[in-house]
């Protein structure tokens, strides 16, 4: 197989955690790469390589989406948020918090993308149930907890942010 | 004497490439990339490079591909930036999704329950919840994986492929799209710009079953069933299979057996030997061949039970 | 300075210091680690599971721009490091120079500015191999006309590596004559693999002007890592520096040595710039430490429903270089612990080891060294005897349980098992399920024509390896130990030989030093992981960190207590006898209110002392325990079958884990749900397997399986609690018990489903098309 070693580049511009961010990147570049290695956010991890896992999840326009299995390129005028973007001036936001109260985490590696999908999942569904949940999470793997403090957490989560609503 | 060139595939396509290489690459090899605004602009970047471009919309199954070198287009086609391939709708009688509609869209939409029930039942059980939100239904039928889940519901709802190339339009009905595992009828310089199908009438249903080991996993056997009745009995009946058969496979005896019969078990059962008839499965670390024979016999009675019940509902 | 109300010692579910980073996406794994002038590292595996290497081409690689170096088994020859030593006194090759010898081994390394650079650059490396035949089974390895694999060890003629015994032959043979039944039960535990969700990697930093190696590398056991890389590169100790930053995830799959981390240090100290090596997931799944693999057969005598002896027997597929822990050394786990929760008074045990064309490892997966399969066996035994004698399950198991006025008691294979109340355990668990309802229920059930299954298994577990005397890894002794500086103004560093992956140490040893001095656990940083600044420790695997990193940390306190009391009488100006401790002070006895803090006490160590005493409040301590400790369970499940495809559906999961005094209960807890889905993962779909040719299939995560929230069941737990008689805080240890001991009750309520009709096995994992095929077989398939 023929490797092309010409470097293809692009520019590109993207809002990433509410941030204008305007690099040239190689056109291959993954998602994921751009956004751990030319922005140094290293909050979002890669777990396997082919789409099955889910640590890269991030939000594209609001919407979940692995960053393994986009290019860079393709989030051109999007805005993009990542585990960094959560948090806000008035500490962490009832997702964060929620995670943590209900021992929703061990390891941390899929806590990010854990997280972004649950509050996507809150988004369209303020009171889940715990088959929605289950179901919305599905695409994301955790090794550590087996879910069920997970799952609290988000209805933790789901109550918290109907007080502070 | 072999090299690390002429080990060549065997099978299971994700140990294919290590089998070939020695080791997977897990980023892509180099592309030239182009985001054209319209669909004769892309056209026009196809005929360029001819089978060397490929065209992107969701990439949920190009760019694992991608990342395998499985496969390395010089060129890359993004016909995201693309207006007017984002219709989920009804039109002139006709169901048209566009090429840019996701798994996730049709998941929600209130349009594919009833008489396009078996799109409304497969789009939840496409791969996982995260990739439904950015692949897209066109892309997938294009992608052409004998284990896709949305050749069977297309077949067995009698859809047809909508193609754009430099000659105009062209309509391909689903039956003649596939060709092979990841072959179809579409020409290098063609893009999928949408999937439509004919309005099934007023008393119809469908379901898709799907046995998968876990969320996320190809289908081990998936049923696609659709039936539309006629004064209480089946006018038109459509079944599909997928993961039995190098495409996914219409059980084009047991659609035959069912149209102008009564919608009573020893149809259903008999309609439900013919598709397990015509299903051509291999021993697989999924399961043995006889295995998944019974399993669309199961879901084909299973399937038909639901949809004649949504039909007459 | 007053004594904050809020101590939150044992037994309190506080949450985690750790999580604030992680939530945050601030926490530091080896990925994230990025130095000034870093080189990217990335490895050529062999396409083939057996060939000769005619020769390796690198020069096309070598020319592509942004290629570094490319590094081959013959440049690491040069530097004697084409070989290193397994954990068990093998060898392995870190960069193959004669052959390969399974599929997915390192042959060379590409150096480059960039990882996809790197990846390119694989791609122009050209290998020529002369294919050999593969071996790809124990049963055929041992054949006698077999293609030999390692034919690089002298004297290695076939490919037998050990046979190896355990128990009293005689004794066992004899029950065995005299029993009024013998059951017997053949069965696989497959192949698989731990798979955190972060792959292995590291970092290497050799300073070319100082000479000193820094390794950042995913490690759960970086002293022992340092003393081995030491010993196989000669360089010195002290020149070493290991730092295993935040873990994505362990199982043990992090406690080998990898070719990864070799070529890159090297690499490193050839090129003299940092070298970043990140393992991508096939390379994960297909070349590191591996899990189980047994072939086992168990023979178990009874007479008048008793148990009265049992007879193993056992072939290990140990892949291409024997890296198992070394039997004859470990008696811990293995299959001494093979008659499990019972007294069966005569047991033998026979093992035979074997080379095959396939990745080496066998110590991995959330199991002390064996105990998962012993585990599995006894209870798939155990549940097929009850079917054989046509007697309930459960009461099988009462009857033959250990007793608990029998603790401390002694297996025929010579364990002494600290502590149990068995029964009371299992009852808890009944009760819980309400198993005399749900039997009711599956008979109505089976008339409906459904296929309803009640599985129950118990397990008793041998973890916190030392004591020293008898445990060692590659001579290392397993001891483990603990730092306690306690400054100034009374807030403390705790440093730890050990290291979490996700167990929450930083919180629980926090809690510990709570409990022990009354220091609140939030004034206590918790330190692991570098090896530059943490007191010597084998590590954490094996369930071992509570039970022996836990004790030191007690042992330490109570040493700095003592100390503590001496500045108390001073301060207080009373003799140290009359002075009595309660948690963060002391006060003079008969008077609580003439008393001083932990913190006024560590203030006056620094500034106020008694003559003759050194200043400071700070001290180590090294704790070798005297026993292992044995936490212990009752799991139940039910499952119904859909029986037109096999599939099988958890409906309920209760797990009564008794695992001594729990510190954090929230974390204990976790870990134990935690154990249930990988446990569940294992018999229901976590699968490594080869075809003839030696090609792994499992080698991603779409073959590879794991559970997701949509599969997992929902856990029911429950806990009972007798403490461990010789632990400082009672504690047992609990990260493995769940992935111990919760495979076979799954698979037992799955056979519980079919016994009726016969069913006595079915191997895992036990996918929907197996169990189809078994209904099939006795005609319950639809």
């Amino acid at each position: 197989m023929a490797v092309q070693e010409a470097v293809v580049t692009t520019p590109l511009t993207v809002t990433v955690n509410g941030q204008e961010r305007a690099e040239e990147v190689e056109t291959r570049l993954l998602l994921v790469h751009f956004l751990r290695e030319t922005l140094g956010l290293t909050g979002t991890h890669v777990g396997c390589d082919t789409t099955s896992c889910g640590a890269c999840t991030v939000l594209v326009d609001g919407t979940p989406m692995k960053s393994c299995t986009m290019f860079a390129v393709q989030a051109e005028g999007r805005e993009l948020t990542t585990v960094e973007g959560l948090e806000g001036a008035g500490g962490p936001p009832p997702i964060q918090e929620a995670f943590s109260a209900e021992h929703g985490l061990q390891c941390g590696f899929c806590t990010p993308g854990m997280m972004l999908t649950s509050i996507a999942l809150l988004e369209q569904s303020p009171s889940p149930t715990d088959e929605e949940i289950r179901w919305a999470i599905s695409g994301n793997v955790c090794r550590c907890t087996g879910y069920q403090n997970i799952v609290k957490a988000v209805h933790h989560a789901a109550a918290a942010m109907k007080e502070g609503s | 004497m072999v090299t690390n060139d002429t080990i060549g595939p065997r099978g299971r396509r994700s140990n294919r490439r290590f089998r070939e290489r020695g080791g997977v690459s897990v980023y892509p090899a180099t592309f030239e990339y182009f985001a054209p605004t319209s669909v004769d602009e892309a056209l026009d970047t196809l005929e360029r490079f001819g089978d060397e471009a490929k065209v992107l919309a969701g990439g949920q199954s190009l760019i694992p591909l991608m990342k395998l070198r499985i496969a390395a287009p010089s060129a890359l086609v993004d016909i995201g930036r693309i207006d007017g391939l984002d219709a989920l709708e009804e039109r002139d009688g006709r169901l048209e999704i566009g090429a840019l509609v996701t798994h996730a869209d049709c998941e929600k939409s209130d349009l594919l329950r009833g008489r396009y029930g078996v799109l409304g039942a497969t789009a939840p059980l496409v791969s996982d919840p995260i990739v439904r939100n950015r692949g897209t239904v066109c892309g997938s039928v294009a992608h052409a994986d004998p284990q896709g889940d949305w050749g069977s519901a297309l077949l067995a709802l009698g859809a047809e492929v909508v193609a754009q190339g430099p000659d105009g339009e062209r309509a391909i009905p689903l039956e003649d799209f596939c060709s092979g595992p990841f072959m179809t009828a579409l020409e290098p310089a063609e893009i999928v710009t949408s999937i439509r199908t004919a309005d099934p009438g007023p008393r119809a249903g469908g379901t898709y079953l799907k046995l998968e080991r876990k969320v996320g996993d190809f289908a081990t056997v998936g049923v696609a069933v659709h039936v539309s009745l006629d004064n209480g009995t089946i006018g038109r009946a459509g079944i599909a299979l997928t993961g039995v058969g190098p495409t996914n496979v219409k059980a084009t005896a047991a659609e035959d057996a069912l149209a102008g019969a009564a919608p009573d078990d020893d149809a259903i059962a008999e309609a439900a030997r013919l598709a397990a008839e015509a299903a051509q499965p291999l021993d697989d670390v999924r399961g043995s061949a006889e295995y998944k024979r019974n399993v669309v016999r199961v879901y084909t009675e299973r399937g038909l039970r639901t949809a004649i019940a949504a039909a007459q509902s | 300075m007053a004594v904050a109300h809020e101590i939150r010692g044992l037994g309190h579910s506080v949450r985690r210091k750790e999580d604030a980073r992680f939530i945050r996406g601030k926490g530091n794994y080896v990925e994230d680690i990025s130095l000034p002038g870093m080189l990217h590292l990335e490895l050529l595996r062999s396409p083939v599971a057996h060939a000769r290497i005619v020769s390796i081409d690198t020069s096309r690689a070598e020319a592509l721009p942004g290629v570094v170096a490319v590094v081959t088994g013959e440049l690491m020859a040069q530097h004697s490091l084409a070989w290193m030593p397994t954990l068990s006194g093998d060898t392995q090759a870190v960069l193959a120079t004669d052959k390969v010898r399974f599929q997915g081994q390192e042959i060379a390394a590409v150096v480059a500015e960039s990882a996809y650079i790197a990846k390119d650059a694989l791609e122009l490396i050209d290998v020529e191999y002369d294919l050999l035949p593969a071996v790809t089974s124990p049963q055929q390895a041992l054949e006698p006309a077999a293609p030999l694999i390692r034919d690089d060890k002298e004297g290695q003629e076939s490919n037998h590596i050990y046979d190896w015994e355990a128990g009293d032959k005689e004794a066992t043979e004899k029950a065995l004559a005299e029993a009024d039944k013998i059951v017997e039960l053949e069965t696989f535990y497959p192949r698989c693999h731990p798979a955190p969700l972060e792959c292995c990697g590291c970092v290497a930093d050799v300073n070319p002007a100082t000479g000193k190696a820094t390794i950042y590398m995913t490690s759960q056991a970086p002293h022992a890592h340092r003393t081995l890389f030491a010993l196989v590169a000669g360089l010195p100790e002290h020149q070493i520096r290991i730092v295993s930053p935040d873990i994505g995830g362990g199982f043990g799959n992090k406690v080998p040595i990898y070719p990864g981390y070799v070529v890159a240090t090297a690499a490193s100290l050839l090129i003299g710039r940092p070298v970043k090596w990140i393992e991508d997931r096939t390379g994960n799944l297909i070349s590191t430490g591996f899990a189980r693999d047994y072939h086992m057969k168990g023979e178990l005598a009874l007479k008048d429903g008793k148990m009265t002896g049992l007879r193993v027997n056992l072939l290990s597929d140990n892949g291409a270089f024997f890296a198992d822990a070394q039997p004859t050394k470990f008696k811990a786990g293995l299959f001494h612990i093979v008659t499990g929760s019972y007294d069966i008074p005569a047991a033998h045990v026979v093992t035979k080891g074997a080379y095959t064309n396939k990745a080496p490892g066998g110590v991995a997966y959330r199991c002390s060294f064996r105990v998962t399969e012993a585990s599995y066996l006894i209870e798939r035994l155990v549940q097929t005897a009850a079917y054989e004698l046509g007697v309930d399950p459960v009461e099988l198991r009462m009857k033959n349980f250990v007793q608990p006025e029998q603790m401390p008691y002694e297996s025929a294979t010579g364990f002494l098992y600290d502590s149990g109340d068995y029964p009371a355990a299992m009852n808890l668990a009944l009760e819980k399920l309400g198993y005399d309802e749900l039997r009711s229920e599956q008979a109505a059930a089976r008339e409906e024509g459904r296929l309803l299954g009640i599985g129950v298994a118990f397990f008793t577990e041998v973890v916190g390896a030392g004591h020293g005397k008898e445990y060692d890894i590659a001579g290392l002794r397993m001891f483990d130990s603990a730092e306690l500086r306690v400054h100034p103004t009374g807030k403390a560093i705790l440093k730890l030989g050990v290291r979490s992956q996700g167990q929450g140490h930083e919180t629980t040893f926090g809690q510990i030093i709570a409990h022990e001095l009354g220091i609140p656990y939030e004034d206590v940083e918790v330190q692991e992981g570098d090896t530059d600044n943490t007191p010597y420790g084998l590590g954490t695997y094996a369930s071992r960190s509570t039970p022996v990193a836990g004790a030191a940390a007690s042992m330490i306190s109570r040493e700095l207590r003592e100390k503590a009391r001496k500045i108390a009488g001073h301060l207080l100006e009373v003799s140290e006898d009359d002075l009595e401790w309660e948690t963060g002070r002391f006060f003079v006895k008969g008077s609580p209110d003439r008393a001083v803090t932990i913190q006024d006490i560590a203030f006056a160590a620094y500034t106020n002392l008694p003559d003759g005493l050194q200043a400071g409040l700070e001290g180590v301590h090294y704790y070798d325990p005297p026993n292992m400790t044995f936490p212990y369970g009752a799991y139940a499940v039910v499952v119904e079958i859909d029986r037109g495809t096999g599939e099988w559906r958890v409906q309920r999961m209760v797990a009564v884990d008794d695992c001594g005094v729990r510190i954090n209960p929230m974390i204990v807890e976790g870990q134990i749900m935690g154990g249930l889905t990988e446990g569940y993962g294992i018999a229901a779909m976590e699968l490594i397997t080869f075809d003839d040719d030696g090609n792994c299939i499992g080698s991603t995560f779409m073959d590879y399986l794991l559970p997701t929230a949509w599969e997992t069941p929902v856990f029911e737990l429950g806990e009972t609690s007798v403490p461990s008689p010789h632990h400082p805080l009672g504690a047992k240890g609990v990260g493995e018990s769940a992935t111990v001991g919760s495979p076979a009750a799954y698979v037992n309520a799955v056979i519980d489903a079919l016994a009726h009709a016969g069913v006595r096995n079915i191997d895992m994992p036990v996918t929907s098309d197996k169990v189809w095929h078994a209904l099939a077989e006795v005609g319950l398939a639809e």
